[in-house]
């Protein structure tokens, strides 16, 4: 079992925060989508011996595409490769893309699940973020998808400057009041070199307080896992048989392929990534060129990824599985370091599985860097 | 020993004597062009990275002028105060100084305690104005300048460019003029003075010497007269680019000797060698032993380097005679080291050279000075007080002593306030006040030698807009009112945190490390309050809020390696800091105290 990303490096304007690659030139639309489906074809060996379980269409904005062109990339991967029966497509859409005929073309195409992002109902959180869309388009669109899609997703962003609890709250109670069954949801995050990081510094918006997003992230957990959630992973919530398989495929170490530029890809023992760049990719590609970079990985490196995804999902960290896969030397040092922090309780051990408590949560990466095994 | 010169280049730091060494070396063909690079003399990683001398170099040269052979050995010294004894070392191997002079800076702090070192040994003074080329420099004023000085004639004054090269066969003609060739019997009984020594992996101990008397000769049987041993001369020759080994090193000529010494301690530099047999009467006067002026304790990152650090020390004092130390242990910090340095530049250069060149990562505890203490049960003897924890119990204490030191410091008129107010907040009391020139004034202050330890170079920089330069000598010691201010890191004491301190200042300083150790030492999964105390009585408090948000949210398929790497650095950033309690302090916390008004 396997995936396929395809990075879809367009959007209609720059939000805030968002480090992502993407150019908000469609003027090279055309010519990447057939560089995409030409690294399809030049990559097809690589999944030789395994089915594709699921696609996902990300971004940048991928609702940008026309749907013959999503039509065109699907084909293009039934060609070179074996689908399962029931694959899991997943399409990124924005709220402004999101029209009734669009929504109704998207129905009858093989996307079987849409994420959209939201991110708030209100406009003041939108605009502060400059998301392209408004409220109004964030409540119609998902009226029009929930008709004609069941298994959809939203990504809501809390911590944002200004939001306090109470509308957190209700914008939690707005998702739920549409009944979706999954919810991605990030703490609101300052990246180096992003506009939201200038307009901070420069005193134009607020700084971000880590003390109200940790309670909003626990009015999250409260409210969503009152209403059927399972909190699978850190940012994620879904109901019984909503999680998403893409991603869980990448928590759990499973192989996938990814497609235009900055796409990463995971072999099993290697990284690799397609440089950030949309011209440089298409020049590469026309050249036959596969223009990503590698690195593969070592037993420490595995062990440390292990860990760092291990903690942040119900699925853990399994003693067994340290053992066995690195060695019991792994296992011991693991279990000496994780020592302080069950004290603390931030970690506890169930069923010889290391997992985090939920006071930890919030403090998970620092956790996981601690149990890190470095090589000097 | 008519065609010999030895002379020394002086001067306040950045002068540019390195510069116009490497010129000298040029002119005379001692270096060839693909051996040249800026400063070469500053052999060090350190010395070039930093562009400043921090050891002597000798180097001899050969110039013929006017039909006749010279040889000249020139030691290039040193310009920074922590390192002056370099250059009395360098200074007593010397008939001659090149002094030289910035025309853009004029007289500094060292031009004039070197200078003195220099007249002191009775050197010739040659002095050189040099950086004319700056479109900055002020040739005529500072030339007044120099003649006042040293009230010699202007003409004496020899205008010269490190950088073009300009004045440098001027140079080359007065040291030959000018300087007095060496006297000395080389018919008499072996009489050298040991001014440097220097410690190679392959060979061992490498002595630098300057003969004053006969010829110390390979496989001579030969004596240190101070530490009365014995050694073969296995070899002996001169000090050009490479070495030079010759079959003897006669009178009046500056040479190096391998003897198979493998400790610098066995080499006192101001030791007179002479022959086994038939030794000499004259004993070449010694120098004091260098007295460390500042301590802190070092200590391993990892406890378990101990032995490995203690290994590095020992190699670096081979290097570097200088550097004392004696094993402590800290309740905080475990085993370590107490050790003495020159000044601050010397502490900092110690620690940099025990990560770079042994790898060794180390917290260097907050530093101070050397106190007396005297108890009430024994006031006559002095008890001495190299780390804050030995300070005695405060009830049974008589009196502390502490170090004080004559400062001059030479700045421009306009800032003259700034420099008062500075020094007489850090207990600084004025003694003399002159006019060098309507712009220029010298200050001199007595003031304790604690009180430039924390924080003074910077402040001075700063309150002076980089006009002004310092030097300093000890003058002894003064009973002071010192306490000791403890500082608790959830509730607990790190001793390594702790220092004596002027009891009028010990709130306020309190209250800054605080604040300073609330800034430095990183949030933790729980809160750590921090408290500052003398005695038992707590004068300031923070609390470091307990970390709320650790992790990022985001994590996709291609954030995955990047993420790995942030966080793997951020395990090896936590491994640079010490864990004292259950408290991760970062090593740049327990310098806190030096950097209070930043
Ligand atoms: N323009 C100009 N710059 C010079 C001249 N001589 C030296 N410099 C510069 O001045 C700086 C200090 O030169 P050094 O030769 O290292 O000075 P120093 O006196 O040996 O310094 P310390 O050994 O640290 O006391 C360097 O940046 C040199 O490039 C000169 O004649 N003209
Ligand atoms: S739409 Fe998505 S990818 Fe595009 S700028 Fe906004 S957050 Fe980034
Ligand atoms: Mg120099």
């Amino acid at each position: 079992m396997s995936g396929i990303y395809i990075h879809i490096p367009f959007c209609k304007q720059a939000c805030h925060y968002c480090d992502f690659h993407f150019s908000t030139s469609l003027k090279k639309k055309d010519e990447l989508i057939h560089a995409l489906a030409k690294e399809l074809l030049m990559r097809k060996t690589e999944f030789k011996h395994s089915t594709v379980d699921t696609i996902y269409f990300g971004g940048g904005t991928p609702s940008l595409l026309s749907i013959s062109e999503i039509q065109f990339l699907i084909d293009t991967i039934h060609q070179h490769f074996t689908v399962s029966e029931a694959p899991e497509i997943t399409l990124e859409a924005n709220p402004d893309d999101l029209s009734v005929s669009k929504v109704e073309m998207l129905a009858q195409s093989p996307i079987n699940r849409l994420s959209i992002g939201i991110q708030s109902f209100f406009e003041a959180d939108l605009k502060l973020m400059n998301r392209a869309h408004n409220s109004t388009e964030a409540i119609e669109c998902l009226e029009e998808a929930t008709k004609h899609f069941d298994n959809i997703s939203i990504d809501l962003i809390y911590g944002i400057p200004g939001l306090t609890n109470a509308k957190w709250q209700e914008n939690i109670e707005t998702a739920l009041s549409y009944n979706i069954p999954h919810i991605s949801s990030y703490a609101l995050t300052v990246e180096p070199k992003t506009a939201l990081e200038r307009f901070i510094k420069k005193g134009i918006i607020e700084n971000v307080d880590d003390d109200a997003a940790q309670e909003q992230f626990h009015i999250l957990i409260d409210t969503l896992e009152a209403h059927d959630f399972v909190h699978y992973e850190l940012s994620n919530f879904g109901k019984a048989n909503y999680f998403s398989r893409n991603n869980s495929a990448y928590w759990q170490g499973k192989p996938y392929l990814g497609i235009g530029p900055s796409a990463h890809s995971f072999n099993g023992n290697e990284r690799s990534w397609n440089v950030r760049n949309n011209s440089i990719y298409i020049q590469n590609i026309e050249n036959d060129i596969l223009p990503k970079e590698t690195e593969t990985l070592t037993t420490t490196d595995k062990y440390n990824e292990y860990i760092m995804t291990g903690l942040r999902t119900i699925w853990g960290v399994s003693l067994d599985k340290v053992a066995q896969d690195f060695g019991k030397n792994y296992k011991d040092y693991l279990l000496l370091q994780a020592e302080s922090f069950i004290n603390q309780q931030l970690l506890y051990i169930d069923n010889e599985k290391l997992l985090v408590t939920k006071k930890g949560k919030f403090l998970s990466d620092g956790i996981a860097s601690d149990l890190f095994k470095i090589n000097l | 020993m008519k065609h010999i010169r030895n002379f020394c280049i002086i001067a306040h730091i950045d002068h540019g004597k390195s510069t116009l060494a490497d010129r000298l070396l040029d002119f005379t063909g001692a270096v060839t062009a693909r051996e040249k690079q800026d400063q070469l003399l500053d052999s060090m990683d350190l010395e070039r990275e930093r562009g400043i001398t921090i050891k002597s170099h000798a180097i001899q040269m050969e110039y013929t002028y006017e039909g006749q052979e010279y040889v000249l050995n020139l030691i290039d010294t040193p310009g920074h105060v922590d390192f002056s004894y370099e250059v009395s070392r360098s200074i007593a191997a010397c008939e001659g100084a090149l002094l030289i002079v910035d025309a853009a800076q004029s007289i500094q702090a060292q031009t004039i305690s070197n200078l003195y070192l220099a007249l002191e040994n009775d050197l010739e003074i040659i002095p050189v104005l040099n950086k004319v080329d700056l479109p900055s420099a002020n040739p005529e004023e500072v030339t007044d300048d120099i003649v006042d000085l040293l009230g010699c004639d202007p003409e004496e004054v020899i205008h010269a460019s490190g950088k073009t090269g300009f004045g440098v066969d001027n140079i080359l003609k007065a040291i030959i003029e000018r300087v007095p060739a060496p006297k000395g019997d080389p018919e008499a009984p072996l009489q050298a003075l040991i001014f440097d020594s220097v410690y190679n992996t392959f060979r061992g101990i490498e002595t630098y010497f300057r003969v004053f008397n006969g010829e110390i000769k390979k496989g001579q049987k030969i004596k240190f007269v101070a530490t009365d041993k014995e050694y073969y001369a296995d070899e002996v020759g001169t000090l050009k680019l490479n070495q030079v080994p010759k079959k003897s090193v006669k009178a009046g000529d500056v040479g190096y000797l391998i003897t198979g010494i493998k400790t610098a301690k066995e080499v006192k530099v101001g030791d007179t060698i002479t022959d086994f047999a038939n030794p000499t009467t004259n004993i070449v006067e010694g120098f004091e032993d260098v007295k460390p002026m500042v301590f802190a304790g070092i200590y391993p990152v990892d406890t378990e380097d101990y032995e490995e650090l203690r290994a590095s020390m020992e190699k670096l004092q081979l290097n570097d005679a200088s550097l004392v130390f004696q094993p402590e242990s800290s309740a905080a910090l475990g085993f370590g080291f107490r050790c003495g340095f020159l000044g601050m530049l010397h502490m900092e250069i110690i620690q940099e050279r025990l990560e770079r060149e042994f790898d060794m990562t180390v917290i260097t505890t907050v530093p101070n000075v050397s106190y007396h203490a005297y108890t009430n049960k024994n006031p006559d003897e002095a008890f001495i007080v190299n780390n804050p924890s030995d300070l005695p119990e405060p009830t049974t204490i008589n009196r502390v002593e502490e170090p004080f030191i004559k400062a001059t410091i030479i700045t421009k008129a306009d800032f003259v306030g700034n420099v008062m107010s500075l020094c007489i907040e850090k207990r600084g009391m004025i003694m003399n006040q002159t006019y060098l020139t309507p712009e220029r004034v010298e200050l001199t202050f007595e003031m304790p030698l604690a009180e430039i330890v924390f924080d003074f170079y910077d402040r001075l920089k700063t309150v002076s807009k980089g006009y002004a330069s310092f030097d300093y000598s000890p003058i002894g010691m003064k009973v002071s009112k010192l306490v000791r201010l403890d500082i608790l890191l959830n509730a607990q004491t790190v001793d390594a945190l702790s220092a004596l301190i002027h009891a009028d200042n010990a709130h306020t300083i309190g209250k800054k490390m605080c604040e300073k150790l609330k800034e430095l030492i990183p949030r933790q999964q729980f809160d750590i309050p921090i408290q500052a105390a003398i005695g038992a009585k707590i004068i300031s408090r923070e609390t470091i809020k307990a970390l709320r948000k650790d992790v990022t949210a985001k994590c996709y398929g291609g954030d995955i390696s990047r993420k790995r790497k942030l966080l793997e650095k951020q395990k090896k950033g936590k491994k640079r800091m010490r864990q004292v309690g259950n408290v991760e302090i970062p090593q740049q916390a327990f310098m806190a105290v030096l950097k209070l008004n930043d």
